[in-house]
């Protein structure tokens, strides 16, 4: 299959598509009244195809990727579940993607009535207070809860400049704090994985805002001593911030308000199953308890006497995003919700750590599983002996499986463990794909190094030269 | 449970592999006390059935108001071609994740680095990321970059910027060592200061908040004399066929929302932050980027690149903290700006500003009504109504099934008499008369009671 | 391969001493570890560094280093070989030849003395070892 771009295939005179003219805007018609030197000198240029070129040509594009639907995608700590079509079909409804975000209350009841209910649903699942829609995205949430921290400390007088995470956090929880104007301090993980008591109680003081953490951990071992954790941090006036990420190992199960969090964001791209869209759009609605609630960013959606309404919480923060939220995200995980309802949701965790445990059991005799213990919904290898071994790299175990017609798992990430392989199966995959990754790579284990550094093999593309993208950089297609 | 796939027979040879009793033993990890021991307090499950019919109830409850939707402010009722809708709702772009295995993501990077390419086409810059959250978003990256770039740390955003967008550059940038200063308006129009060494970077929009199509030239020029870097925000996307792209009068920073290009209202979002910069600007654009390279045997691939300086490898020293980008948003900008092609993207502006030409002529000849601002105006003006009567205005129009404008009073206290009106490609010439003539009859109803 | 008539920093930058200018660099040690390097930020000409100032950042395909000025100055002249927008930009001659033409900077010193405070090769092939 070829890889040119549409613009290659662009041809003067065709159009894809007749667009509305109820204005005669013929060439001339039109740009009336604007200045000369405003006026456009020439028109953009954009690809002129048939609808039948466009068509194809994205079409083809796509049949060169993976995705959820085609292949299991075993992704650590993006879980990578089966995205329901019926979300897809509601959320597209014309009562909802044609509703203008500026149109009064009374004329979108539905929408506001969704988002509020929503509100309710995540603030009972994380056990929260209250809960904002509006953060675009996981780490828009993150960054959201941190101005929100910022604020609350300025508001008490209390001008507080750390943020602590430990090293084997996500890379937007320290972006994410320095974007937010703290400083971050970095604390090494306990042998075990887990947070270092010792380590935390060092770095504690009163200029410490706020600890970030995932629980289950990015290794997805559930950090048993999060009271301590959480009372520490407390004790120092400190806040404690929950990074969703990996809430799909506890619905139902415990909830982050109970295990003495402040403040969450939740990933509805993840958890919620809406789908990741090669990138996006997600949605990162965060939640908060007690004083913090004032401060969430808004508007959010309230109950008044006429009817569903937007509001501003009384020392909100302002605006993180344009209008209410990415509503056609929200809507697609409102619909999960009420899919799967209490005991569902409860189920689908269970079952996701039930087949994170199988896998690594399978895997742990083969490959080096660095925590080889109950993990709850991932699990990370790492190919250090293979490394050492015979020179094989996780990158290299990586595009096998790709060969093997399995996305891969995350690679070096978390950064603690050395060539780590971070693996997610989820609860939406059934034993024999479960069985049949783990087949895969236990025949890639066996598999000589020179074998598996000629991977991938059966893409429209072999290993791309990153260096020479990097040194050169093309990033648009030039103009004849 | 239709997503669960695990039968009580798989379930047992599982936890006999792994050697656990049941799936409670998994859980041991987890403290007994801060277990959940009731279930969650959420509605009973439905069935799909069920669900569609629940789903459509809510959608029912918004009102259809049809092309009837004369506002914008930052979201634009365009219409969006078939294949559109098609091409995003293939399940190898819809459900990939972020293109982090080049070879089994080649479709999604392709897209990309055509969405790339058509940024840089309407706007003139060298350089477009890969789409950030929103116009919102967009704008506070812009600002920081530029003041990173020039190592100053004030930067000006003119009162017409959309105060939406304003808003989330205060929230982004209150934590920072970034000022922000406002800029006063006259006219409808940006008033531009002497300005110091000390200024990073000057903001406008246009087409600004009121519509009006600012002077880009002039402005640039002045700004890029100080030694500033000049950011045009771009109103309604669609105007960047009508109107010269920012980089060629200057601007050094484009940024906005391209929503208007193939995404639906959707009650404000997902939409498609995009932003773009000139050549020197490169290394400071945050987000993600795609180019071009070749594999093993130099066959044209694509990848992701300038990927370094990102939070998955910098963490607190990275450009920004994003780690997505709007994928299938900006999938859905590519295949639109693909379809309508220069010419038909020429056509929807040229029609969106006639019908806004005519919707203001319209309306400024009806007693009590007023244009605000003399100057040439794009798909937005602002109407000025009688004293006291504009909240009132857009109600009546409410009943008639119109959106007929937003109100400016909150933003701006001295247009409290004010709407902000927006027409589309999509506005028929009987829907301006229709507005016409409801508000000549809101007219003479008032005069009768004696209260206009 | 550590050249014994140059000085060196903890964080692997590279001193030459011709006169009153410093000719700076980063180790062939510190390229090693960065791997393909695609980038290189230089300061302006006629910038006036801070010893430990940042001077500049080194970018590969897998990460960015913050390089720091080993010694205070004026910066008098740039490799242009590591200007971006010269038609010879080739960032991976700091990979080829990180002693030599893959230096960044000459600077005029203020402050000789602060060469003393430099490790010898000796010593930082204890730092390379023990890294």
């Amino acid at each position: 299959m070829d890889s040119k771009t549409v613009f290659e295939k662009s041809r003067p005179g065709r159009a894809g598509v007749a667009v509305p003219n109820y204005w005669g805007a013929d060439d001339n018609a039109g740009s009336a009244g604007i200045p000369e030197a405003m006026r456009r000198a020439k028109a953009p240029a954009l690809p002129e195809l048939s609808e039948c070129d466009v068509t194809r040509h994205y079409v083809g594009l796509s049949q060169k990727n993976f995705s959820v639907d085609t292949q299991f995608y075993p992704l650590g700590s993006c879980t990578m579940k089966f995205n329901p079509r019926i979300n897809e079909k509601v959320a597209a409804l014309p009562g909802f993607a044609g509703c203008h975000p500026l149109a009064p209350a009374s004329m979108c009841q539905g929408s506001l009535q969704l988002m509020y209910e929503l509100q309710q649903y995540l603030a009972e699942i994380t056990g929260m207070d209250a809960v904002t829609l509006q953060p675009a995205a996981g780490a828009h949430g993150e960054v959201t809860a941190l101005f929100m921290i910022s604020r609350y400390f300025h508001d008490k007088g209390e001008p507080r400049t750390k943020v602590i995470v430990p090293d084997s956090s996500h890379g937007t929880n320290p972006a994410s704090a320095a974007l937010a104007g703290f400083q971050v301090v970095t604390i090494a993980s306990a042998p075990d994985g887990s947070v270092d008591l010792e380590a935390l109680k060092a770095s504690l003081d009163g200029s410490v805002a706020c600890l970030m953490l995932t629980n289950p951990s990015t290794l997805g071992l559930f950090e048993s001593k999060i009271e301590a954790i959480t009372e520490l941090v407390h004790g120092v006036g400190g806040l404690v911030y929950y990074d969703g990420a990996n809430m799909n190992a506890l619905m139902g199960l415990v909830r982050p308000g109970d295990m003495g969090f402040d403040l969450v964001h939740l990933n509805m791209h993840k958890t919620f199953s809406t789908p990741h869209g090669g990138g996006g759009p997600g949605a990162g609605p965060v939640g908060a308890r007690g004083e913090l609630v004032d401060y969430l960013p808004g508007p959010v959606v309230r109950q008044g006497d006429k009817g569903y309404e937007l509001t501003a919480m009384p020392h909100t923060i302002g605006r993180v995003r344009l209008f209410w939220g990415s509503f056609a995200v929200l809507a697609k995980a409102y619909a999960y919700i009420r899919s799967l309802g209490a005991s569902g949701l409860r189920q689908a965790s269970e079952m996701a750590a039930l087949a994170a445990n199988y896998m690594r059991v399978r895997l742990h005799e083969r490959y080096h599983v660095p925590y080889d213990t109950f993990c709850m919904h991932e699990f990370v290898l790492s190919a250090d002996r293979m490394k050492a071994e015979k020179g094989v790299h996780a990158v290299d175990i990586a595009k096998a499986l790709l060969d093997r017609g399995f996305h891969a798992p995350t690679i070096y990430f978390p950064l603690i463990v050395e060539e780590a392989l971070m693996i997610e199966p989820t609860e939406t995959e059934s034993l024999e794909t479960l069985d049949a990754f783990v087949d895969a790579l236990l025949e890639i284990a066996d598999e000589e190094a020179e074998t598996l550094h000629s991977c991938p093999l059966n893409f429209s593309v072999s290993h791309l030269d990153e260096t020479k993208a990097a040194r050169k950089p093309v990033l648009q297609w030039p103009e004849a | 449970m239709s997503y669960l796939p695990h039968t009580a027979d798989d379930r047992s040879h599982m936890l006999q592999t792994i050697g656990a009793a049941s799936v409670e033993d998994l859980l041991q990890p987890i403290p007994e006390r801060l277990r959940l021991l009731r279930p969650l307090k959420l509605p009973e499950a439905q069935n799909e059935y069920d669900l569609l019919q629940h789903m459509k109830a809510l959608a029912a409850a918004n009102t259809d108001v049809g092309a009837n939707i004369f506002v914008g402010g930052g979201a634009y009722n365009h219409f969006i071609p078939a294949v559109t809708e098609m091409v995003t709702s293939r399940s190898e772009f819809l459900t990939a994740y972020t293109p982090y295995q080049a070879e089994a993501s080649q479709g999604t990077l392709q897209t990309i680095f055509e969405y790339q390419t058509m940024i840089c086409r309407l706007t003139g810059m060298d350089v477009a990321n890969a789409s950030v959250y929103d116009g919102g978003t967009a704008a506070a990256d812009a600002l920081i970059m530029a003041a990173n770039k020039t190592r100053r740390r004030l930067v000006y955003v003119s009162q017409a910027v959309n105060p939406q967008v304003r808003q989330v550059i205060a929230t982004y940038l209150a934590g920072s060592d970034i000022e922000v200063r406002e800029l006063p308006i006259e006219q409808g129009m940006t008033v531009l200061p002497e300005l110091t060494k000390e200024v990073a970077a000057v903001m406008v929009q246009i087409p600004n908040f009121f519509g009006i199509v600012e002077d880009g030239p002039s402005f640039c020029a002045k700004v890029r004399e100080a030694g500033a870097l000049p950011i045009v925000a771009v109103g309604d996307a669609v105007s960047l066929a009508m109107l010269e792209a920012p980089a060629n009068y200057g601007a050094a920073i484009c940024c906005g929302d391209a929503q208007a290009l193939g995404l639906p209202l959707s009650f404000g979002g997902p939409y498609c932050g995009f932003l773009a910069c000139k050549q020197e600007l490169m290394r400071n654009i945050p987000g993600r980027l795609v180019g071009i390279t070749e594999d093993r045997h130099g066959k044209r691939g694509y990848c992701l690149t300038l990927q370094a300086r990102e939070q998955h490898i910098r963490r607190e020293k990275a450009a920004s903290n994003i780690c997505s980008n709007q994928g299938l948003c900006a999938l859905a900008v590519t295949v639109y700006l693909s379809l309508v092609g220069p010419k038909g993207l020429q056509q929807v502006a040229r029609g969106s500003k006639l019908a806004a030409d005519a919707l203001k002529k319209a309306l400024g000849a009806i007693d009590g009504f007023s244009v605000e601002f003399a100057a040439p105006t794009f798909n937005e003006f602002v109407l000025r109504c009688p004293k006291g009567r504009a909240g009132e205005i857009l109600d009546y129009l409410a009943q008639h099934g119109i959106i007929g404008g937003c109100a400016l009073g909150q933003d701006y206290p001295e247009l409290s008499d004010c709407l902000l009106l927006c027409c589309t490609e999509l506005t028929k010439p009987e829907a301006v008369e229709r507005y016409a003539a409801l508000l000549r009859s809101w007219v003479s109803e008032n005069a009768q009671e004696g209260k206009a | 391969m550590i050249p014994n008539d140059l000085k060196y920093t903890n964080d692997h930058e590279w001193v030459r001493v011709n006169g009153d200018v410093a000719e700076i660099g980063i180790t062939d040690f510190a390229q090693e570890q960065l791997g393909d390097i695609v980038f290189v930020e230089v300061p302006a000409l006629g910038t006036v560094l801070e010893a430990g100032e940042r001077l500049g950042v080194v970018e590969s395909v897998k990460t960015v280093s913050d390089v720091f000025a080993p010694v205070s100055g004026e910066v008098i002249e740039i490799n242009p070989l590591l200007v971006e927008d010269n038609d010879e930009f080739s960032p991976e001659i700091v990979n080829s030849d990180a002693f030599g033409k893959g230096w960044m900077v000459r600077v005029r010193m203020s402050n000789a003395a602060e060469l003393d405070k430099l490790l010898s090769a000796a010593d930082y092939k204890i730092v390379t070892e023990e890294a």
